[in-house]
């Protein structure tokens, strides 16, 4: 039999069984690659691009998001069927997610999707929720996250954005990079991305926004309800016709 | 095992006498597994499948035609944007009518209606589940230090079928400056609470409340915002200080005067700004706006 060859060497059966498994890799993954629909064009009437890296704040508060493993139980991905829209809002567009690594999506919830959470509730909501979630919801079965309130590292913000910068989110190193994102984002946006002035930003960010309703101290709380409060805002729906997003697909 | 080493084996032997089958598979699991191939390739050919460059086969025969905001009729492959466009259209004109007689109905007539009001009392619980129990509560009671009850009657914002409207479309923030933005010493601020206590029959000292009477119509400026009567500005957003509500200091749950004093003592000192409501203008659309204004209104119950 045939197959004996096959079953008699390890190396080739592993070597084989390899190139079986990655054909589903291959034709699944890689073309999305090539088609050009893949991430939708989302610009504004002048041209620039809605949706930007997240700032050094919210980065950070996106880093203690995945720290306290939140994706195990809330998705950030809103599918296009009726109830998920009518709970949750617009569905996610590919293009939401360009700047994320890794990406945050999923079906499996145990709590809410928070794909579109920001602006959903205030500040002081969220900071009361995740010190005590079950005084705000009594039926809710998260726990209790009391340490978020401990001054926040931001020594490394440069190193996490340089990080990020070499997988293609165009936070910029230099004047050349952020002429480049002010002609892209706008400068406001642009010098949110400069790695240079990241610490200073993250900082003023904190202390003008005091997420956490306690302006003496930048928290890791901070970081994370900024991160929470920009969530699915940066898309603005009312600008584009229902249908825009339909001929991406 | 010994008999069937003899028969249907691949002919390999481990340790002495284990052989493996090689028995043909059943026919109902053999047949299942073509028609899965068929089904598949079937598949291909009616829904999106195949990437070709930079597109891919779009799917024969299976168009979904639906329309836009524009009112524009389109036809397009079959894709899942699409087919919620087309489900949610037609889940919103099967809703519509009675939007439609929601937003065209008077706030008082809409109570008197019971047809109407079942649609209220369905859609509004929905909208409130979702949207506002998160601070305030399932059943409206509120929440110390964050959300005010809206099963009362009293409404630091009004609580008319109108200023409701207002107030979940544009939100709110409540702000107290500290001090009511005064210069009043610690000494001043423990007698302006022993004054607040004592309008709502709280524990109080009479000799402090006296002097804080002065104070609030005076040096410390807080009957600018609360009122001279103390019963709040609703245009401002200024609490009643008279009724034995209370959001931001737990006077209900201190224990003694000494801790009642303290706890709006320290409202005082500090000020608020923490009373912040979101707009849910952008989010939610007028016609549900007003389906949840005549059930915070009537189901939980509203002001005059």
């Amino acid at each position: 039999m045939k197959h004996d060859k096959i079953e008699r060497n390890l190396g080739l059966l592993m070597v084989l069984t390899m190139l079986a498994i990655s054909v589903g890799g291959l034709v699944e993954i890689v073309p999305l690659f090539f088609i050009k629909d893949t991430v939708e064009t989302v610009k504004t009437a002048d041209g620039k691009e809605m949706i930007r890296p997240y700032t050094p704040l919210e980065l950070r508060g996106r880093d203690i998001y995945i720290r306290e493993g939140c994706y195990t139980c809330h998705s950030q991905m809103i599918r296009p069927f009726r109830d998920e829209a009518l709970r949750y809002g617009h569905y996610s567009l590919a293009a939401e997610s360009k700047y994320d690594h890794p990406f945050q999506w999923g079906s499996k919830r145990t709590g809410p999707d928070l794909a579109r959470v920001g602006g959903k509730y205030s500040n002081d909501w969220h900071v009361q929720h995740l010190i005590a979630p079950r005084s705000m919801v009594p039926e809710s079965v998260m726990p209790n996250y009391p340490w978020l309130m401990s001054p926040l590292d931001t020594s490394d913000i440069a190193d996490r954005m340089s990080a990020l910068r070499i997988t293609g989110v165009p936070y910029s190193k230099g004047e050349a990079e952020y002429r480049q994102n002010v002609q892209t984002f706008g400068e406001e946006v642009a010098k949110m991305l400069r790695i240079e002035d990241a610490e200073a930003n993250l900082r003023a960010q904190a202390v003008s926004g005091n997420y956490d309703n306690n302006p003496n101290d930048i928290t890791e709380m901070d970081a994370l309800v900024a991160y929470l409060q920009v969530l699915g805002t940066m898309v603005d729906f009312s600008k584009f016709d229902d249908d825009y997003f339909v001929q991406f697909r | 095992m010994s008999d069937n080493a003899s028969k249907n084996t691949t002919g390999h032997v481990w340790d002495e006498d284990l052989a493996e089958l090689t028995n043909p598979l059943p026919n109902w699991w053999l047949w299942a597994f073509y028609i899965t191939i068929i089904f598949s390739v079937v598949y291909w050919i009616i829904y999106p499948a195949w990437p070709m460059g930079k597109s891919f086969t779009k799917g024969m025969g299976n168009t979904i035609t639906y329309v836009n905001n524009k009112g524009e009729t389109k036809t397009t492959h079959w894709n899942m944007r699409a087919k919620l466009m087309k489900e949610t259209n037609e889940a919103v004109a099967a809703q519509k009518p009675w939007f439609d007689k929601v937003a065209a109905t008077p706030f008082e007539e809409i109570s008197k209606n019971a047809e109407l009001m079942q649609f209220v009392q369905s859609a509004g619980k929905t909208l409130f589940s979702e949207n506002c129990a998160a601070c305030h509560m399932a059943g409206g009671q509120g929440k110390l230090g964050l959300a005010p009850n809206l099963v009362d009657d009293s409404w630091i914002f009004g609580g008319t079928y109108e200023k409701i409207q207002e107030t979940i479309t544009i939100g709110r923030h409540g702000i107290m400056p500290p001090k009511g933005g005064s210069q009043i010493n610690d000494e001043q601020i423990a007698q302006v609470a022993n004054y607040v206590l004592s309008l709502s029959g709280e524990p109080h000292d009479a000799e402090a409340a006296k002097a804080g009477d002065a104070i609030f119509h005076g040096e410390g400026m807080c009957a600018a915002c609360h009122g001279p009567d103390a019963k709040g500005i609703p245009e401002m957003g200024s609490a009643n200080l008279t009724d034995k509500i209370w959001l931001w200091a737990d006077v209900p749950g201190a224990p003694d005067q000494v801790a009642k004093v303290k706890a709006v003592s320290e409202v005082i000192t500090n000020g608020l700004s923490r009373g912040k409501m979101p707009a849910w203008g952008g989010r939610l659309s007028p016609e549900q706006i007003k389906v949840l204004t005549v059930y915070v209104h009537d189901t939980l119950g509203g002001g005059k």
